[in-house]
């Protein structure tokens, strides 16, 4: 069993405390809701694309420190970035929080990689992958809300 | 501190011979002992109902009603000697009237589906606002159906009933009130006998879901002067997939079947069927006979404890348990009612349930987070979810200490 704080990261919970990008934005060019029926998280994610660019992202809601810290990781790993770019990184974030053997490297993916003890702890994987879920729903589909059902 | 407690006489109550009884308690999780504290989620199962569930199929295994061999006279036997010691157990005046369905929400549904046949629209079911879902979802399903009206019992802020509520809410179409005698999410024991005797007296029946209460109160149908009682043997240290229906033999016996198959009929033919008598009439299809058994194991187990004893030990542990959380910073309970069954619920200021299970989990240290299945109690309190350690007789206040320990443990951590 891994310890504790290879999930509870520094700066996992200096993300907790205070999350980046925690505002609403009635500019959003897509507003998504995401909701995690199992724990009852619920947040709602804005972004702003324009040009195939992510200019804006920001996130409000309420949910355990995984769920917020990795929104509010994931507003700042996203802003500026293409769409394309976004959804690339929404794959290795999937793959390195979901997969048995994942084929991201961590290391690679900067703070985000603090996310990656997550995996250890099977019934908290929803809990890191909700904002993600969300983003791509923001770029690629047209609900207008997702669940981790 | 723990070691100052432990030793302070329990009454006779001992709880390490009655642990013995459970194997399952005696492992580590993540290196640590395991403390289980999620008994109102199910229960653990001593080794003798285990072992009655090993015997049924290493001996016994057989349909029951149907074969005149000697296997299926034992199976049948054992079947209906476990519907005799339900009966002994909650002091039905006879067998008739308990019926052998999946547990306690199956109970329900068979009340909802079978009596509420009866009901048109218009007609009012009165329910309270700490219900499980379990006693929620089917009267919706039958207001869908039949255009029923459901009426609720509003509760105050410790997480009692608000009884001043409940006069007004009976008219002249009341036809039933369903309500919990323990609530799930917040511990909460309610004054049945006298909710029932003002149902009575407005000829309204009443079922109690007594899911949370059976493993920790006497229960006498008598006594209550209830018309149905439904819980699941699985709470009760027995197996899941067994549970009870009792209700009063009249109004069962009025009520049409719940479901049509095989062990529920006398004769078919393509054009007239006649139904069997109480209660095989409401136990369509083969049931669960080795779960019966286990459920009738674990019932002559409880016969066999001292039960005040353990009673007594429960009520020291609730104390122990409130005393304790409320001294860690930044926690507040949920539901402080003045009668409760041992279940504490809780949530701490900046640590969400979910993070909070997982790093009491981490210490060996079984609780529930969650909505505890009571959405409308989450709402009524504004909290998403909370978290909630219940007790039983098997546990220990070291148990508890740890669990107190790990919260604040939790909060330096998170907060
Ligand atoms: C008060 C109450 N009612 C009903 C139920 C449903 O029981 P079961 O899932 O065994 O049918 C539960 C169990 O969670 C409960 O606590």
């Amino acid at each position: 069993m891994s310890e504790m704080s290879d999930l509870y990261q520094e700066l996992i919970l200096d993300h907790k405390r205070n999350p980046r990008n925690f505002r609403d934005m009635p500019d959003a060019t897509r507003a998504v809701d995401g909701h995690n029926p199992l724990c009852g998280d619920q947040l709602r994610l804005f972004v702003k694309v324009a040009d195939g660019r992510v200019e804006d992202v920001s996130f409000i809601g309420v949910g355990c420190a995984i769920s917020v810290a990795s929104a509010s990781m994931l507003t700042e790993a996203v802003r500026g970035k293409t769409v394309e770019e976004a959804q690339r990184l929404f794959a290795e974030m999937h793959d390195l929080l979901t997969s048995d053997h994942p084929h991201t490297d961590p290391a690679e993916l900067g703070s985000l990689g603090a996310l990656a003890g997550v995996h250890e702890y099977p019934m908290r994987v929803k809990c890191a992958t909700l904002s993600w879920h969300t983003l791509d729903t923001a770029l690629t589909g047209d609900e207008e809300s997702v669940t981790t059902e | 501190m723990s070691a100052a407690v432990l030793s302070t006489p329990t009454g006779s109550w001992d709880v390490e011979r009655v642990r013995r009884d459970f194997p399952v308690l005696g492992q580590q999780v993540h290196g640590h002992p395991l403390a289980y504290l999620d008994n109102a989620a199910t229960t653990q199962k001593p080794q003798t109902v285990v072992e009655a569930l090993d015997h049924y199929y290493h001996h016994d295994n057989s349909n029951v009603h149907r074969g005149v061999h000697a296997l299926a006279e034992r199976a049948t036997r054992d079947f209906e000697g476990a519907r005799e010691s339900v009966r002994r157990f909650i002091n039905a005046r006879s067998t008739r009237e308990i019926v052998f369905l999946r547990g306690t929400t199956e109970a329900i549904n068979l009340v909802a589906s079978s009596f509420g046949q009866g009901l048109r629209e218009g007609d009012e079911v009165i329910l309270t606002a700490m219900e499980h879902h379990a006693n929620i979802v089917p009267w919706q399903l039958l207001r869908e159906r039949t255009g029923i009206v459901l009426r609720v019992v509003p509760i105050t802020p410790s997480g009692e009933l608000d009884l001043d509520a409940l006069p007004g809410l009976f008219g002249p179409r009341t036809r039933l009130l369903a309500l919990t005698h323990a609530s799930n999410a917040l511990g909460t024991i309610n004054p049945v006998e006298s909710i029932i005797k003002a149902a009575h007296e407005h000829e309204v029946p009443v079922l109690l879901d007594g899911a949370q209460a059976v493993p920790h109160l006497r229960v006498d149908v008598q006594a209550l002067d209830c018309d149905f009682y439904a819980f699941s043997g699985h709470k009760l240290f027995g197996p899941t997939g067994i549970g009870v229906l009792y209700g009063r033999e009249r109004l069962l016996e009025a009520m049409p079947p719940y479901q049509g198959g095989g062990e529920m009929i006398r004769t078919v033919s393509f054009e007239k069927t006649t139904f069997a008598g109480l209660p095989h009439r409401f136990e369509a299809g083969t049931p669960d006979i080795a779960g019966a058994i286990g459920l009738g194991r674990a019932i002559e187990y409880l016969e066999s404890l001292d039960w005040e004893g353990a009673m007594a030990h429960e009520a020291r542990l609730l104390d122990h348990a409130t005393e304790r959380l409320q001294a860690v910073p930044g926690l507040r309970i949920i539901g402080q009612a003045h009668e409760k069954v041992p279940l504490v619920s809780f949530v701490m200021d900046d640590v969400h349930p979910h993070d909070m299970g997982t790093i009491l989990d981490h210490r060996g240290l079984a609780v529930r987070a969650g909505h505890h299945c009571a959405m409308p109690v989450m709402t009524f309190y504004r909290v998403p979810a909370t978290s909630r350690a219940s007790m039983a007789f098997y546990n220990t206040f070291d148990e508890i200490d740890r669990l107190a320990e790990a919260l604040r443990y939790a909060r330096e951590m998170l907060a």
